[in-house]
């Protein structure tokens, strides 16, 4: 790791005046993702600085038709928080299967999704329910707010404080995992809103990251079940091609996931 | 420079790194407890972890200035003197380990498995669970039978106290 | 057996170190005034190095000195060497290029080291390497064996035209072609054996110390057989002479072959603290142990097999395109020849066999042996030929395999393997079993219509281990013998030293080397130590590899023990006043038989050092040592059968059931061995389903990490169903045959058996992930 200099915010006002000042800073929350950047030396910020002791963004709220998840909320906090696994249990499942026991005591939602790795969990939770995210000087919407592979709508020292999910009236995750990073070789989440729509999300699959799969999407509308989809075809073109799975693997995966995803949203 | 303040396997230590310092480099370059390894560089083999504030976490991918304030246990802590932590002897009656490389992040990581499920773990949660611990010599077969022989014995150690 | 003897489940000695904490690997090691080593490695897989500016680096903090390949090449520091010739079938010996430990002028694979740094600590050592400008002039690479044979392609080594190491054949080629011509039915089959990173979780590190008072050197490192280390720094590299290096292995994090070799890190530390006179220290990170150790396999073969009427097997063809990477590690020679094509007649009754190696250099990683080395693709190839076989020729899989076995021994096979013993269909006998063999087909029936891909592999597989007599070794050009040290020392209070040249880096030597001294004096192993890992301590011994510590390293303290015991009974006998041949040894006492006269063993220790009344002429001290030289390999068998389950949908397998029905002779501690068979499972699983060391056209490695290389988790993997059948070996007195690599050896051919099984079509290539698996099942 290069030289750098450790801040520990107290507020996210502290932590945003703290960033102004330095050259080059990044914000740290579990660090699950930004620390190993660093240790291979393929990121060299002046600054490091800590959101893990703000106390304003930790905990979940479940208000009405709206949980909210605050920005600082570890994995394991969210997977075991009764009002997630009561309005959105594919959120706590999503959870589970995301990263190992250890990472999840560490890393954190607004982490996650700042990084928007196109192999990362949360964007597909975010996409398929229609998520906003909170920041310390706006609302995004989650079709606003990942913009292609490792990029969002995120300005220079803007901080996400929370992400507010309507909770639907079905949704289900089911995650191919990657067999070594075990990141999503590809995952898929499936939603119904209240009022009747439904969203698909893919992750792990489209070389611009977390997309939506109309084609499905379409395909649920006419009927929600996992036979709906036997007959959807999904283009591999644009899908992610590696050694771990070609394009054509990824494409029977969106469909093979969006089905069992289905069935696990019931 | 910076002047980190934790405790680490009950004893309060105050401790000059550089600001890059990781948790793993304090522990094993500043206070000898060689105990904790490293295996990797991508946080994936849970060769290096150690309890924070009761939680088993990755030291290889927390600064040291991260654990500033907290309370660390490694290896080295789990032992009561002479007394073996039940999940250290249940890995050496069940032959859980063999080079022993892997072994101190594995018993960091199962001792937390057993307290977040209890009485309540199977084989395929215990493999599952040990997702984040990577070992090349046993093929798993014994360290998940220690993790479930160890989890009975934590239960009959806990009722006793 | 007593309790702590021979066959007896004894929890290991070594343990309590290790779930302590208070292991003593070689990064633990600090020395006064250490400095830290960081290597500039080439980014390029082939590129000249047309000139090295280190003034940067130089002038950064914490900077003792930046050394380049020129310079150890001018300081005559030896290139590395093979150390086992082959000779092509023209007669001509193998070509080799020449080897620096740090690349004065051309580098040939990805990670290749140009020069070092030593800093004051690892930290600065890494910046000021980043400081380091090299001038590269890229030159085309070639990655892989299909390549690199090409006319036309890029060279490597001007010393090895068409970037061929070797043509080498073994067999009879007549007979084999005759029998070909007389087939009812011939079965052909192309694979590949995929390429592996070993991955111990210890990375390699080394430290080394130069007194120059003393012009002595101290080397602590990873390695699996300090003395091998310390003869080749001493007689190829120049470092010191013998009595001036003392190598130490303290605990070591897992081998697997990949520290058997002497490596570039430790000569250039080693010359490095010379230099700069003070201690350096290089401890590798997972990304450069990807980079820099010896890989494993990659072999690409065509095989063919001829049957009669009847379904025995006439003859067997094989030709072999071996990839050694850029360059020829330690034992790289031998692995895809010896170790490779000595094995392929399998368990099988072949009468003529014909194979030919062709060893090809790429700009690759080196690859040398790694747990099995060479076995593991024969058994592969021979246990795949089988399954296709048995398909093509419609009959069951089992019954083609026994009525093709070896049932006589001794059996001479026609690749030089004189099998001394087994039972094959003991073990097959115990593997179907295991396993309900003649129940799979109603679970197949049954799991169908679930929607699941059910399928049966079997893998019978043999292999030559506990290597080896060191005249036949020699004979076929390796460089050293392989035969293995021991010395028993017994304090003057009936405590006793082991001295071991066995190393333990995982198998346990510090519990079952005392076992046998328990079985044979009847004294608890808490009094016994064993000794090993140091040159200073340990006079020479050949290392641990090969299964070979207890065939080998075991039997030499046997014999050491009962030169020390002859020596004692004497000893006791005089003190009893009785016959020599009177004396028996029994739960620590020597007794007189038949009486109840008896001294105890502290006792018997004692007068060997009061030396007070000793028989007349004998000299004082209890010590002893030997030296112990195989007469044959050893021939450990088995059967595997693996049971699994597809998923169509994603081609990802579960395991339903693993069984491993293995003859593996007496058993020392029947806990550690089944630990090397899971472990061995693990590994052969790992290389099926998971692993693979890949390359892109220009030789960039493309899994330098555990993100992109998949290594086998605990939820990759079942839990096992093991068991024994015995066949004692008669080549060493204890009956032994080795256990280390068997699961290795067996494990892949009975993964891929059982997926092609569960998904009807018979081609399919290592590993088999869920992707290859879904588009095979897809495939036209």
């Amino acid at each position: 790791m290069y030289q750098t200099t450790y801040h520990r915010a107290s507020s996210v006002d502290e932590a945003a005046s703290l960033f102004a000042k330095g050259t080059e800073a990044k914000f740290l929350a579990g660090g699950q993702t930004l620390l190993p950047v660093m240790k291979q030396r393929l990121a060299s910020p002046s600054d490091v600085i800590d959101l893990g002791k703000i106390k304003e963004l930790q905990g979940v709220e479940l208000s009405g038709d709206v949980l909210t998840i605050k920005a600082g909320t570890t994995y394991f906090d969210i997977m075991q928080n009764a009002d997630v696994q009561k309005a959105i249990p594919a959120i706590a499942y999503l959870t589970s299967v995301l990263g190992d026991p250890a990472v999840r005591y560490r890393g954190t939602i607004g982490g996650s999704i700042a990084n928007n790795d196109p192999a990362a969990d949360y964007p597909a939770a975010l996409l398929a329910l229609g998520a906003t995210v909170k920041t310390n000087k706006r609302s995004i919407s989650a079709e606003d707010f990942f913009q292609g592979l490792f990029t969002t709508a995120l300005e220079d020292g803007e901080i996400i404080t929370a992400v507010s999910f309507p909770v639907p009236a079905k949704a289900g995750y089911a995650k191919m995992r990657h067999p070594a990073s075990r990141f999503a070789l590809t995952a898929v989440f499936v939603a119904q809103t209240k009022s009747g729509e439904i969203r698909v999300a893919a992750t792990g699959a489209s070389q611009s990251g977390v997309m939506r799969v109309p084609a499905i999407e379409a395909a649920l509308k006419a009927k929600w079940s996992p036979a709906a989809i036997d007959g959807v075809s999904v283009s591999a073109s644009n899908l992610l091609a590696d050694i771990h799975g070609t394009a054509e693997y990824r494409a029977n995966l969106i469909k093979v996931m969006a089905q069992r995803a289905v069935t696990a949203a019931g | 420079m910076s002047t980190v303040k934790l405790t680490v396997n009950g004893k309060a230590v105050s401790v000059d790194v550089e600001d890059r310092t990781l948790l793993v480099q304090l522990l094993r370059e500043n206070l000898n407890l060689t105990g904790t390894h490293v295996g990797c560089d991508t946080s994936q083999c849970g060769a290096c972890v150690v309890h924070m504030d009761g939680k088993a976490v990755k030291s290889c991918t927390m600064l040291a200035g991260q654990a500033d304030g907290a309370n660390v246990t490694t290896i080295e802590g789990i032992a009561k003197g002479d007394e073996l932590h039940p999940m250290q002897a249940a890995f050496r009656d069940n032959h859980g380990l063999q080079c022993g490389y892997c072994t101190p992040g594995m018993i960091m990581s199962a001792i937390d498995i057993v307290h977040r499920h209890g009485g309540g773990l199977d084989e395929a949660t215990v493999r599952r669970e040990l997702e984040g611990n990577i070992c090349r010599c046993t093929g798993y077969h014994n360290i998940v039978k220690a993790v479930l022989d160890a989890a009975g014995r934590m239960k009959v150690s806990q009722a006793a106290e | 057996m007593g309790v702590e003897g021979i066959g007896a489940r004894v929890v290991r000695k070594e343990d309590k170190r290790f779930i302590t904490g208070k292991g003593r690997y070689v990064d633990d090691i600090k020395l006064q005034g250490m400095t830290h080593a960081h290597f500039v490695r080439s980014p390029h897989a082939h590129a000249k190095v047309k000139g090295i500016d280190s003034s940067a680096a130089l002038k950064m903090p914490g900077v003792v000195a930046v050394l380049t390949g020129q310079q150890i090449v001018d300081d005559k520091v030896g290139n590395l060497i093979c150390g086992w010739a082959i000779t092509s079938k023209d007669g001509s010996p193998m070509k080799m290029g020449a080897w620096p430990a740090m690349a004065p002028e051309t580098v040939r694979f990805v990670g290749q080291a140009v020069a070092v740094v030593i800093a004051d600590t690892k930290n600065l050592a890494r910046d000021a390497a980043e400081a380091v400008v090299v001038d590269y002039e890229e030159l085309p690479a070639v990655a892989d064996v299909h390549a690199a044979i090409k006319a036309g392609a890029q060279q490597l080594h001007p010393e090895a035209p068409g970037n061929q190491v070797y043509d080498w054949v073994i067999g009879d080629e007549g007979a084999t072609d005759a029998a070909f011509a007389k087939a009812a039915n011939v079965v052909k089959l192309d694979v590949t054996n995929n390429r592996l990173a070993p991955n111990a979780m210890e990375p390699r590190a080394a430290i080394a110390d130069y007194d120059a008072a003393e012009e002595h050197f101290t080397l602590y490192t990873t390695s699996q057989n300090p003395h091998v280390a310390r003869l080749v720094l001493s007689a190829f590299y120049n470092i010191a002479p013998e009595h001036k290096l003392r190598v130490i292995a303290p605990d070591v994090g897992g081998g697997f072959g990949s520290k058997i070799f002497i490596y570039p890190e430790e000569m250039v530390a080693l010359w490095a603290s010379k230099k700069v006179g003070r201690p350096v220290k290089w401890t590798g990170d997972r990304t450069e142990a990807f980079l820099t150790d010896a890989h494993g396999r990659d072999h690409v073969t065509h095989a063919e097999m001829a049957f009669d009427a009847n379904n025995k097997i006439t003859g067997l063809k094989v030709k072999t395109y071996a990839n050694f990477g850029a360059y020829m590690s330690l034992f790289s020679s031998s692995v895809p020849t010896y170790l490779y094509a000595t094995l392929l007649s399998g368990q099988y009754n072949i009468p003529a066999i014909h194979a030919e190696v062709i060893g090809v250099y790429t700009n690759t990683t080196p690859v040398d042996a790694y747990r099995g080395a060479g076995r593991p693709e024969a058994s592969y190839l021979i246990e795949r030929l089988m399954e296709t076989a048995a398909r093509q020729l419609k009959v069951d899989p089992a019954a083609l395999r026994r009525s093709n076995f070896i049932t006589e021994f001794p059996h001479q096979t026609p690749v030089i393997m004189a099998y001394d013993v087994g039972d094959f269909n003991a073990s097959l006998d115990a593997a179907m079993k295991a396993i309900d063999y003649a129940g799979f087909a109603a679970r197949k029936a049954k799991a169908k219509t679930e929607g699941k891909l059910r399928g049966i592999g079997l893998s019978c597989y043999i292999e030559a281990c506990g290597i080896a007599p060191s005249k036949a070794v020699g004979s076929l050009g390796a460089g050293v013998g392989l035969w293995e040290s021991a010395e028993v020392r017994v304090n003057p209070v009936g405590t006793i030293e082991i001295l071991t040249g066995s190393h333990s880096h995982g198998q346990g030597h510090e519990t079952t080397f005392c076992q046998l001294v328990a079985e044979r004096l009847g004294v608890p192993i808490s009094q016994v130590s064993i000794v090993h890992g140091d040159t200073d301590k340990v006079q020479f011994g050949m290392g641990t590899y090969g299964s070979r510590s207890a065939a080998v390293g075991l039997t030499a303290i046997l014999k050491a023990m009962e030169k020390m015991e002859s020596k004692a009974k004497k000893i006791a006998a005089h003190a009893l006043e009785a016959s020599e041949g009177d004396i028996v040894i029994e739960n620590g006492e020597f007794k007189v038989a038949g009486t109840d006269k008896a001294i105890a063993f502290p006792m018997v220790a004692l007068a060997a050092y009061t030396a007070h009344n000793l028989p007349d002429g004998m000299e004082p001290g209890l010590k002893e040592s030997a030296f112990y030289d195989p007469t044959n390999f050893t021939f450990p068998a088995g059967a595997y059968i693996c049971e699994l389950e597809v998923d169509a949908g994603t081609g990802k397998t579960s395991f339903v059931n693993f069984v491993a029905a293995d003859d593996f002779g007496r058993l020392i501690n029947p806990m550690i061995v089944e630990g090397q068979v899971h472990g061995g499972l693990a590994q052969g699983i790992g290389q099926a389903l998971l692993e693979h060391a890949i390359y892109d056209a220009n030789g960039q490695p493309v899994t330098a990490s555990f993100m992109d290389y998949s290594m086998p988790r605990a939820d990759d993997l079942p839990s096992f169903n093991l068991s024994h059948t015995t066949t004692l070996c008669p080549g060493n007195p204890l009956g032994i045959k080795g256990c280390g690599e068997a699961g290795a050896i067996g494990a892949s051919a009975a993964v891929i058996n059982a997926i092609t099984d569960a998904i009807g079509k018979n081609n399919l290539e290592m590993p088999a992930t869920p992707d290859r698996v879904w588009r095979t099942i897809h495939a036209a």
